[in-house]
């Protein structure tokens, strides 16, 4: 199985300069909107049940980017939410852990602690999250700070404005310092803010850029915005990591993130992914769900499926 | 590593339709025996059972409906077209409380996937009597010309591949105009008519307006014939069409006819790729290919052939075949074992022409009537599979290198009902839609109907236009 | 139980704004009579009910609701909007006696005269329910332009329209001017009778239970005049139908009204027994004309 190592692939020209980048950009394939939707939603009608559900549900816990982003965070928030990822139902330990605890650079040491010894992972969003304005040594010295910290993961933000100006070669380089000062031991996911992209088109252009300049994990959204994961924005980007590993052999990952609450719509999505990227991305290696709520639904959902009747929230945890 | 995501079975609960042991003839509001007690099965294309037996209706049965709606056409036509409205609005809004059953019923009778019947045929089924229920009381608008009146009697025969579908779209228009209608589904779909005859009844449609006959094709020609029909709409085959409108020479009958296609798909080197593989999926695999719009002959563009292909392979190889009733199902079964050989014999033919044939690994039910999809490559103007309509889940991959070639090549059929464009660029959809010889022109998307958008044909794809404005015409006297 | 032994429940009648039914932020209301021949010929009728009067400022927020929704409204598929129109006339069938006696009480109509008011207004929501998606057909098309260009006319819905209800017709003639303005994807601020708004009042709580949009419809009761002052000379209405104006108010409006250039509906004679015919709808239309080239296939040119 390919493996993350990008730099000389049968792309690598295309980085060359800033007007053969835009040219490979714009020479992507257009995305009809209407088109794309509706196979969004087509997919979103696949009937999951029983032995299905079951699996679907603990790929999903085990998918969660368990996610704390707020300016009200504290050492004990984080703590509560570090025992959380690492055992997300207490009364049933063959619950999987999630994939990852999400924090700010600066709770990362508090995080890591508390995930000590799990096998969950810390990601923190750097680069002056979520705005992303700021300049590259600022960003770049957030980053070094989370990994130093022990980020196993930095979840950086592009420069929407760069992007939408048409300055991709700034958004490339940046991704590209980003990705350097995370060094060998942290995966780098690149969030693209779907939102303020705005257009299909130019979410697949920033797909392949992102991926381009070395992304591990390409991301929808922070989370802070009015629209986050969409069916049809991850799916777009699934067709895009997809299309991306058949021409080089790197596999990207995906992660949608904001909005996902529901264990219906957390099996939508991982429908989408059999469907559209394949069995090879259903894995929390591959994919992740940027969530908080959702990790609860997808308890009381598994609680149903193995009692038989409807659970509650006061029976998970509230962290 | 990654493990499989094997979606368990889903299948919709049959306890929502009641299917009785037998039926009868709908006739002047009641369900009566054939005058000579013949009988016919109805089967599950999907399993072979027997869902039901049905009253087979002859020459005689077709005197007594053509009586009954004469009978009822005085006083149907003379309501205010306000009335009438509420009658179809009723029909309407009970199709829509009773969507669940008929989509089962459908799926049952048809072979065709849930999905479908519950997400496509049903929902224009219902949105069909809706927009017909408000043209009713609005007629002087139509621009036909101040108070158009109607035909009269309508005979109606329609196909197994919508069998509902199409039976909204004949009788909406026939009633809110005015007419009355004697229809005949087709022998192996004739249940979801019969249980529009029960709607009728609890929308309290007077006795008569609306006649079903069960039967074969001879009760179809017996129906076309009578000298007391005034209006005859057909859709199927374009053979029975041309010897229907042989049969109403030298008549006062107004005919319309949707017929047979080979619609050509034209995919450019600018297309939005990952939705033309879409598009190109429902355009021949939408009803397992069983429909006459269907976009049967792809012409792709050398220069992105391979690319589309892959791209194309790759998505077929996620189409889930099987059990029509499973929710997940997007390949059902073929509607019967006369449809499966037609469709048998022309692949073969094909084979022999020196097409290559693909189909992805599908495992196929050991009961019933089934087909895998298929793809046919290096297909040229010449073969049969590039002329014939197949009426199944059969692809021709056809190859072009400009838009002229792309336009004479799809052009060049007896058909002319459908088409797709794909392509980015504005003005050559247009510019390609104007040069095209067919009734309907999709860009960017494919097999998309509406009750307000007119559907018909081109050449011997038939005459006369259904859904609309327009389809008000083949049932009004102008 | 007789009657007289049992103490009815009075209904609170309230305005309808936003999909809620406040009271007049003035805190005002005025009194409505009965009007049969008898209580005119006694000069007053027998009390009906309390009646909020509204201020300018119910009539802005009033705006801004019917703003608000006009976005989903008029972005709802004309199929959506027509179920939705079919769903009043549904509801109104259910409630049937209950109206056949306001607008006895209201009009001084006799049962069976007041019934067929009723019974036609329920059938014109169905008339105009229909309405939603053929308009376009009818007044829109393609336009065969000299040239290499694909042109299309569709109509558009301008926007949020007052509405000043018929003073007379105060049920009939309400859903008479109401249905045509949203059918097409208006969203409304409809100013009631002034002496019989307790019909409206009560529709506005079949509108609520009919999924019709909050804000979609809004119906304000109190003097026309008052009211209609601030709608008329409002920036953010888009067009006014003066239905319910008398000669000099509707004067008035209309040079207020100029100041946007507002669509303007004058106060015409109607009988609304009669089936309407389309103008009702077009005045408060827009017709958008978009052109494209259609291009030739190849620069060689065809002869396909």
């Amino acid at each position: 199985m390919p493996t993350t190592a990008p730099t000389a692939h049968a792309l690598a020209d295309v980085t060359a300069s800033d007007s053969t980048l835009r040219r490979f950009l714009h020479g992507l394939p257009g995305v009809d909107a209407v088109g794309l939707e509706a196979r969004a939603a087509s997919l979103g009608t696949r009937s999951i049940k029983t032995t299905a559900k079951a699996y679907a549900i603990d790929l999903a816990i085990s998918m969660v980017d368990l996610t704390t982003l707020e300016g009200a965070d504290t050492p004990g928030k984080v703590r509560a939410l570090g025992a959380k990822a690492v055992r997300p139902d207490p009364t049933d330990r063959t619950t999987p852990a999630t994939a990852a605890v999400c924090v700010y650079p600066d709770m990362v040491a508090v995080a890591k602690e508390a995930v000590a010894g799990s096998g969950v992972k810390v990601a923190s969003v750097a680069t002056a999250f979520p705005a992303g304005r700021a300049a590259l040594e600022v960003k770049l010295a957030d980053v070094r700070d989370a990994v130093a910290a022990g980020a196993d993961e930095i979840d950086m933000v592009i420069d929407r404005g760069a992007f939408l100006a048409g300055k991709y070669l700034k958004v490339y380089d940046e991704i590209v310092a980003v990705k350097e000062a995370c060094g060998t031991s942290a995966r780098l996911k690149v969030i693209f803010e779907t939102g303020e992209l705005s257009t299909y088109d130019n979410i697949r252009r920033a797909s392949w850029l992102g991926m381009l300049a070395g992304a591990d994990f390409i991301k929808t959204s922070t989370g802070k915005v009015a629209v986050n994961a969409t069916p049809a924005n991850t799916l777009l980007m699934l067709e895009a990591v997809r299309d991306f590993r058949a021409q080089t052999g790197v596999q990207v990952g995906v992660k949608p993130a904001g909005g996902i609450r529901t264990t219906k719509d957390a099996v939508k999505f991982l429908v989408l992914v059999n469907e559209t990227a394949g069995a090879d991305w259903l894995d929390n290696h591959w994919f992740r769900f940027g969530a908080s709520s959702l990790l609860n639904d997808l308890l009381m959902q598994r609680q149903k499926l193995a009692t038989g009747r409807y659970s509650g929230p006061d029976y998970v945890t509230v962290d | 590593m990654a493990s499989v995501f094997e979606y368990a079975p889903a299948p919709e609960s049959r306890s929502v339709v009641d299917i009785a042991p037998s039926y009868g003839l709908f006739i002047d509001g009641e369900f009566v025996e054939a005058a000579d007690g013949k009988v016919f099965k109805t089967v599950s294309p999907s399993t072979e059972e027997v869902l039901s037996e049905v009253a087979q209706a002859g020459a005689e049965d077709v005197e007594r409906a053509v009586k009954a709606a004469r009978k009822a056409f005085g006083k149907w036509s003379a309501l205010p077209g306000s009335e009438r409205a509420k009658y179809l609005f009723r029909i309407a809004r009970i199709i829509q409380e009773r969507s669940r059953e008929l989509a089962v019923l459908e799926t049952l009778d048809n072979g065709k996937p849930i999905k479908e019947t519950r997400d496509a045929d049903l929902p224009l089924v219902a949105a069909h009597f809706f927009y017909y229920a408000g043209w009713a009381d609005k007629l002087d608008h139509a621009g036909f010309g101040a108070d158009p009146k109607p035909l009269g009697v309508a005979g109606q025969v329609i196909p197994w591949n919508f069998p509902l579908l199409m039976l909204a779209w004949k009788i909406a228009p026939a009633l809110a105009t005015g007419n009355t209608v004697v229809l005949k589904p087709a022998e192996t779909t004739p249940l979801s008519a019969l249980f529009f005859a029960d709607i009728c009844r609890q929308a309290g449609l007077p006795k008569g307006v609306v006649n079903i006959l069960p039967g074969y094709g001879d009760a179809g020609a017996a129906l076309v014939a009578h000298p007391d029909v005034n209006k005859v709409a057909f859709t199927g085959s374009t053979a029975v069409g041309k010897e229907i409108a042989r049969t109403v020479a030298g008549t006062r009958k107004k005919l319309t006819l949707e017929l047979g296609g080979k619609g050509a798909n034209i995919v450019f080197d600018d297309a939005p790729i990952d939705q033309a593989v879409e598009g190109i999926v429902t355009g021949i695999f939408f009803n397992q290919g069983q429909v006459c719009c269907a976009g049967s002959r792809l012409l792709v563009q050398e220069s992105v052939q391979d690319e589309l292909l892959d791209s194309l392979k790759r998505r077929l190889s996620t189409l889930r075949l099987g059990d029509p009733l499973d929710k997940n199902t997007d390949i059902g079964a073929i509607n019967s074992a006369e449809q499966l050989a037609r469709i048998t014999a022309l692949t073969e033919r094909g084979e022999a022409e020196g097409a290559e044939r693909w189909s992805p690994a599908c495992e196929l039910p050991s009961s019933g009537y089934w087909f895998a999809p298929t793809l046919f490559t290096n297909v040229t103007q010449a073969h049969t599979i590039a002329r014939d309509e197949i009426f199944g889940p059969v692809l021709s991959v056809l190859t072009f290198r400009t838009p002229d070639e792309a336009v004479a090549k799809a052009n060049n059929t007896q058909y002319g009902l459908s088409a797709g464009i794909w392509t980015e660029k504005g003005s050559r959809i247009l510019a390609v839609a104007n040069k095209l010889r067919a009734g309907v022109v999709w860009s960017n998307t494919f097999n998309k109907f509406d009750p307000t958008s007119p559907f018909g044909g081109y050449k011997e794809s038939g005459f006369g236009r259904e859904g609309g404005r327009h389809g008000l015409e083949a049932y009004l006297d102008v | 139980m007789s009657d007289e032994q049992r103490l009815s429940v009075f209904k609170t009648y309230k305005l309808y704004v936003g999909g809620k039914f406040p009271r007049s932020e003035s805190g005002r209301v005025y009194e409505v009579t009965a009007r049969t021949s008898a209580a005119e010929a006694a000069g007053k009728g027998k009390w009906l009910a309390n009646a909020p009067q509204s201020s300018r400022k119910d009539a802005r927020d009033a705006v801004v609701a019917a703003r608000k929704a006009f976005g989903g409204w008029s972005g709802a598929t004309a199929y959506n909007r027509g179920q939705v129109l079919y769903r009043v006339a549904e509801m109104l069938e259910g409630r049937r006696e209950q109206f056949v006696r306001e607008v006895a009480d209201a009009e001084g109509l006799s049962k069976s005269k007041a019934a067929a008011v009723v019974d036609a207004a329920i059938d014109r929501w169905v008339w105009y329910a229909g309405w939603t998606d053929k308009i376009a057909q009818v007044i829109g098309g393609a336009n065969p332009v000299a040239g290499p260009f694909f042109n299309l006319s569709s109509p558009e819905p301008t926007g949020v329209v007052a509405v000043l209800a018929p003073q007379e017709s105060s049920f009939l003639g309400l859903v008479s001017v109401v249905a045509p303005v949203i059918a097409t994807g208006n969203t409304a601020v409809v100013v009631a009778s002034e002496k019989a708004p307790l019909p409206a009042l009560s529709l506005g709580e079949v509108l609520a239970t009919s999924d019709v949009p909050g804000g979609v419809v809004n119906i304000l009761s109190g003097r026309t005049a008052e009211i209609a002052a601030p709608l008329a000379a409002h920036q953010d209405v888009n067009a006014i139908d003066l239905a319910g104006a008398d000669e000099t108010l509707a004067k008035e409006l209309e040079i207020a009204a100029a100041d946007n250039l507002k669509r303007v509906l004058r106060p015409q004679a109607v009988d609304y027994f009669r089936t309407p015919d389309t103008d009702r709808m077009t005045a408060f239309l827009e017709t958008k004309t978009v052109w494209h080239p259609t291009g030739s296939l190849g620069a060689s040119g065809s002869s396909y």
